[in-house]
């Protein structure tokens, strides 16, 4: 097995899906059904094959695995994959929520049903390389190219103002891409390398660093996203397909927290140690003020696109807090967000394929019918809200512990959040679900099929299951997040290690 | 057998919720309540092998949990002589609410649901006192709120209901905000969330008086820097907290008046017995820390106490029967609250065992008699319930003689809270910190309106002359047996468990009972002080309850006239005792409309003018300006990006290969 390049094959075997379906001529229901079987098996196979990626992960090792390296234009850029325990885990939730994505556009996505399904296959290669590329241009070309087929799923199959909801992401986006890739060319400049591993020992000029985490900054900050370059979220969620929002908010947004991870804390240590007030400053006023915006929201998806950002304030805060129970909180929020936000935005779904609006005040006593749903739907405003048991509370709880360690007013706001994430997530609960059931159009509305089931149900039991037992995902991330703590603390001169120690 | 006391309500709980639908109401309710029989009976013997015996306590490993950084904590059951307390209790009265539920919730369609609930609670109930770390506490702490609030909220179709529900976990969540940080403050300075540790090492944290260097900084908090005492009482004030949200202590008790929407039987053992006096024994579990901390104490002997007058003022004039109950808990918890202030674990926990008893007594058969009169809940529409339902009548008094401390002072012949309350306000009298005197004649004066109060429900009630509608009247019947066995039960408790489990819990075997359990300083000597306080003191109480029952005869069996002049002449008084001190109204002027108004602001001009209008909104306005005519996304700027970045990766590849070839 050694041998076998697994990271490429599960990372381009989605192409293969896509080509596939490109060679199937789009009439009829029978070629649609062919499309949508083969998009689904691809990705199931695909996520099959991913566990062998877990099956055959060592825990104990820090460093890079299952490393594959080819040299690509004879130019010092290489082709080079390989996982560690930060990464690993985000190409499994990938893998995972991709199948789901798929049976969730099973029957809401009735025009153009081949393009969507490329897109979002090419979609998960491109993801799948984001968190396994080990060279850094081989980084920003995935980085990059994964918002092609995004801004063509809100542009095409998109709601009503969806033209201005992909411009809005494709300035803020370009902005972020143009500095980062001048830090990139900086960054060869001065070490003579892309080779991430060799980046992440190398020794930058404090001076430089500065420059370097500013641009990489800009681009992570934006896909977080972070206050206040949050506003593109809500327009893009509101405006994206159930599947596309699902993505958005279960992996894509995580390609920011994953990159502050991989490059801003190793690479470079002291402007992070430096920046690290100015970062737990946004992420507290992300956590407030969109916790704040959130209680007002009339619309459902923005509603939850709110707090999606506001979860990812935990995630940037528990990163800067640089010590093991902030960086480990942060990669299980991360991996909890995109279980429970996604699941979150299937549930949207569901009622939005029902009665086809968003808005809250057209909803009300749905647990009359949809008692089933009502169950699903509190399981997940429970995550949502961080409730223990479920998998929202540890990672929340852990970047809570680790700000605390490093600052306590960061930690005093963020714990402020938590009662405003449980007001605004509890009143969106009661005008959906609670009351008495008197619109007309809702009576008619039958609880969740088949289908919908088989794509919630999963999220449901992974919620508590990481809830309860959430070992699985530590026992992964331990030992690479220890060695990159030791890496930082040695470079800022351990000075907040021997605090800790009395 | 620990393992079976704390998983079979979950395994009930899962059960009827997966399944009840399937199986059916009855086997729902068979199943649930089975298996709680079976939990409260094994507690029971687990009391008497802890409690009783001479096992030390130990702690049986479940699952791991945890472990990332500094933090490594499990799943894990610790059985002690606090928790064997907290175990009869908590099944105890479970068990007999979930039997007498099956005749309450008789007409209720959605039977399965309640009683998956009632077990989930007292599955999250128990995980809370079994805990042997903070996370685990937190985790029940949690839990409980979450039932609290599915059950609070149980007939979802009444507005006033999901508000309530609503209202319960927002409030309780600002309390655990406080112990979130407080359980954070813990780890930082004892480096572990285990109890073990935590109490291995509180013993030796506060230096003893010039041993430590002066200045040395054990956290930062807020910007302060704090030394070993002053941390510690920090830490304790935020655990602290977390206790009065849970325990309805004032400033945040606001949310349990609203809690009685529920189901009464939920009323008896949520919020009466069991999930309010979580704060309770949280405070006594950590009393190794508070103890440490004599600002923090005295902190929660003022609370307690202002909570215990506050709420007895208000349960005065409350006209609904579930409220004045209501407030009657909330004043008994400040009770408790100040005996954990004066360090005084052992007459706390025992207030909250009696309390258990008698409160969930007078709340169920509270719960007859709305049975009784067609769901009537308002105490000015009954009155002369005496004769047609005897039992629950005889029933009531019980619960009030006991709540009210009937007894004979100096002798050992008297109801459960003649024991346990009384020994709360001697043992606030005898104790010494800056503001035990305001907390013995706030306690003094609350056992007044105590006895009052519940005298006044009792003859509302029952006595007097009819003033429910002829048709109500008519059908007004006695509840059946399967209601009437569980309050037998708790009467007999109500009755016995002051005199038979004084002398374990205050008394002369304290020391074997607890077997280290619960902490005290050499110094704290209250419980030998509380024994030798003046004989007046110990009187106090007992004249407290006799004026309170002279005062209620007085006012609604010789002259039914007095209250309503009273109320007229003391309009204002009456307006703010009604409406709970305007507790409500300032909240909901200070905290939810702010809330929300500045929520609208941030949106509407944050996000909306400052952020869009000056970025995206902005130079989109100028691009589509040069733009206008083509704007296609599939023409227009997807093509535009890639563009972008195409040229953006040659430039970069290019560079590197000249780079390369320098």
């Amino acid at each position: 097995m050694t041998d076998w390049p697994i990271l490429s094959t599960v990372t381009f075997l989605p192409l293969v899906g896509a080509f596939l379906i490109f060679l199937i001529r789009d009439d009829g229901a029978s070629a649609r059904r062919n499309i949508r079987n083969v998009a689904l098996l691809t990705t199931v196979f695909t996520f099959v094959l991913s566990l062998l990626i877990w099956i055959g992960f060592d825990n104990s090792q820090a460093g890079f695995q299952m490393v594959e390296k080819t040299d690509w234009l004879d130019s010092g850029i290489s082709y080079h994959m390989g996982i560690d325990g930060i990464s690993m885990l985000f190409v499994i939730l990938t893998t995972f929520l991709m199948p789901l994505c798929i049976a969730a556009s099973w029957v809401s996505v009735e025009k153009r049903v081949k393009e969507y399904m490329i897109a979002f296959l090419i979609l998960e290669t491109m993801v799948i390389g984001v968190f396994c590329a080990l060279d850094i241009v081989l980084f920003y070309v995935f980085f990059e190219a994964s918002l092609i087929p995004m801004f063509i799923i809100i542009g095409v199959w998109g709601g009503k103002r969806r033209v201005y909801a992909s411009f809005k992401f494709f300035l803020y986006t370009l902005l972020g891409s143009v500095l980062m890739l001048l830090a990139v060319m900086a960054m060869f400049w001065q070490a003579g390398t892309t080779d991430i591993p060799t980046l992440m020992t190398h020794d930058f000029p404090e001076s430089m660093q500065y420059w370097l985490w500013i641009a990489f900054f800009a681009s992570f900050a934006v896909k977080m996203p972070m206050w206040p370059v949050h506003t593109w979220l809500p327009d893009a969620h509101v405006e994206a397909p159930t599947a596309g929002s699902v993505l958005l908010a279960g992996i894509l947004l995580k390609m920011g927290g994953y990159g502050f991870l991989r490059f801003s804390l190793p690479m470079f240590p002291d402007a992070s140690d430096y920046f690290a007030p100015f970062v737990f400053t946004l992420s507290v006023v992300a956590i407030i003020y969109t916790s704040l915006v959130a209680l007002m929201q009339e619309d459902m998806k923005k509603l939850i696109a709110y707090s999606s950002v506001a979860h990812m304030g935990f995630v940037t805060m528990g990163i800067f807090a640089m010590n093991a129970e902030g960086v480990q909180g942060a990669i299980f929020q991360m991996l909890s967000h995109g279980l429970v936000s996604g699941a979150l935005f299937l549930c949207v779904g569901v009622v939005y394929d029902r009665l086809h609006t968003r808005e809250i005040s057209a909803y009300g006593g749905l647990v009359h019918n949809m008692p089933n749903y009502a169950v699903v739907f509190l399981i997940f405003t429970m995550g949502n809200v961080g409730l223990p048991g479920t998998s929202g509370f540890v990672g929340e709880f852990l970047t809570m512990m680790g700000a605390f360690r490093a600052n306590t007013w960061v930690a005093f706001f963020a714990a402020s959040g938590v009662i405003l994430s449980a007001a605004y997530a509890l009143w969106l609960y009661r005008r959906i679900i609670f009351g008495a059931l008197t619109k007309e159009s809702l009576k008619s509305m039958l609880d969740l099929s088949t289908r919908e089931k088989a794509v919630i149900y999963p999220l449901v039991v992974l919620t508590i299951f990481f809830g309860v037992y959430p070992a699985p995902v530590f026992d992964v991330t331990t030992a690479s997040v220890d060695a990159l703590i030791s890496h930082i603390s040695q470079a800022t001169g351990a000075a907040d290690t021997a605090s800790l120690a009395k | 057998m620990y393992q079976a006391i704390v998983f079979l309500p979950l395994l009930g709980f899962l059960i009827a919720g997966l399944f009840g639908r399937s199986i059916g109401a009855k086997a729902s309710e068979y199943v649930t309540s089975g298996f709680l029989v079976v939990s409260a009976v094994l507690s029971w013997i687990a009391f008497f092998t802890v409690a009783l015996g001479h096992v030390e306590a130990f702690t049986v490993p479940v699952l791991r949990f945890i472990q990332a950084g500094g933090i490594d904590v499990s799943w894990a059951l610790r059985i002690d002589t606090l928790t064997a307390v907290m175990l009869i209790v908590v099944n105890t009265v479970s068990a007999l609410v979930h039997i007498y539920s099956i005749g309450y919730m008789h007409h209720d369609p959605h039977r399965p649901r309640f009683f998956a609930y009632l077990s989930l609670f007292t599955f999250a109930m128990l995980m809370l006192v079994t805990s042997d770390n903070l996370i685990q506490m937190f985790f029940g702490w949690e839990g409980v709120g979450l039932a609290s609030y599915l059950l609070i909220g149980f007939w979802y179709k009444k507005p006033s209901a999901s508000a309530a529900a609503m209202k319960a976990f927002i409030v309780n969540r600002v309390g655990d905000f406080g112990f979130a940080l407080g359980i954070f403050g813990v780890f930082v300075l004892f480096g572990s969330v285990n109890f073990d540790t935590i109490f291995a090492n509180a013993a030796t944290f506060i230096p003893a008086e010039g041993a430590a260097p002066e200045g040395q900084v054990a956290l930062t908090f807020l910007g302060y820097a704090l030394n070993n005492q002053a941390a510690l009482t920090i830490v304790c004030l935020l655990l602290f907290m977390g206790a009065m949200g849970k325990s309805a202590q004032v400033p945040l008790h606001t949310w349990l008046p609203d809690a009685m929407e529920g189901p009464t039987p939920v009323s008896a053992l949520i919020h009466a017995a069991t999930m309010v006096t979580a704060g309770v024994f949280m405070l006594a579990r950590l009393s190794p820390i508070f103890e440490h901390s004599a600002t923090a104490l005295t902190v929660v002997t003022f609370i307690g106490a202002t909570t215990a007058i506050f709420a007895a003022t208000v349960g005065l004039v409350q006209n609904d029967i579930k409220r004045v109950i209501a407030y009657s808990t909330c004043s008994q918890l400040g009770y408790m609250f100040v005996a954990l202030g004066t360090g005084f674990y052992g007459a706390a926990v025992f207030h909250l065992f009696t309390h258990a008893f008698f409160k969930a007594l007078l709340f169920l058969g509270s719960g007859s008699v709305i049975h009784a009169v067609s769901d009537e809940q308002d105490m000015r529409r009954m009155g002369g319930l005496r004769k047609l339902i005897p039992t629950t009548y005889w029933m009531m008094v019980i619960g009030t003689i006991a709540l009210t401390g009937v007894g004979i002072p100096t002798t050992m012949i008297g109801t459960a809270g003649f024991f346990s309350k009384d020994a709360i306000i001697e043992g606030s009298f005898a104790a010494h910190n800056p503001v035990t005197g305001y907390a013995f004649i706030m306690l003094v004066i609350a056992a007044v309106f105590t006895s009052f109060y519940s005298w006044r429900l009792i003859f509302m009630t029952f006595h007097g002359k009819p003033r429910a509608s002829a048709d109500v009247m008519h059908h007004v019947h006695e509840s059946p047996p399967v209601m009437l066995v569980p309050l037998f039960i708790l009467a007999v408790g109500a009755l016995l468990a002051g005199v038979l489990f004084e002398g374990y819990f205050v008394g002369h075997e304290y020391n074997e009972f607890w077997k280290g359990a619960l902490f005290t300083l050499p110094e704290n000597e209250i419980l030998e002080h509380f024994h030798h306080v003046p004989l007046w003191v110990k009187l106090s109480p007992f004249i407290a309850m006799i004026v309170g029952f002279l005062l209620a005869y007085q006012f609604y069996i010789r002259s039914p006239e007095t209250p309503k002049r009273l109320a007229a002449q003391h309009h204002g008084l009456y307006q703010f005792l009604l409406n709970k001190w305007y507790f409500d109204e300032l909240y909901d002027f200070l905290f939810v409309r702010p809330a929300m108004r500045i929520g609208r602001f941030l949106w509407k001009q944050g996000d909306g003018r400052v952020i869009d209008g000056l970025g995206p909104d902005g130079i989109a306005a100028r691009v589509t300006d040069v733009t206008r005519g083509v704007v296609r996304l599939q023409t227009g700027y997807l093509y535009h990006y890639a563009f972008v970045m195409l040229i953006g990766i040659a430039a970069l590849v290019t560079w590197m290969m000249l780079g390369n070839s320098f």
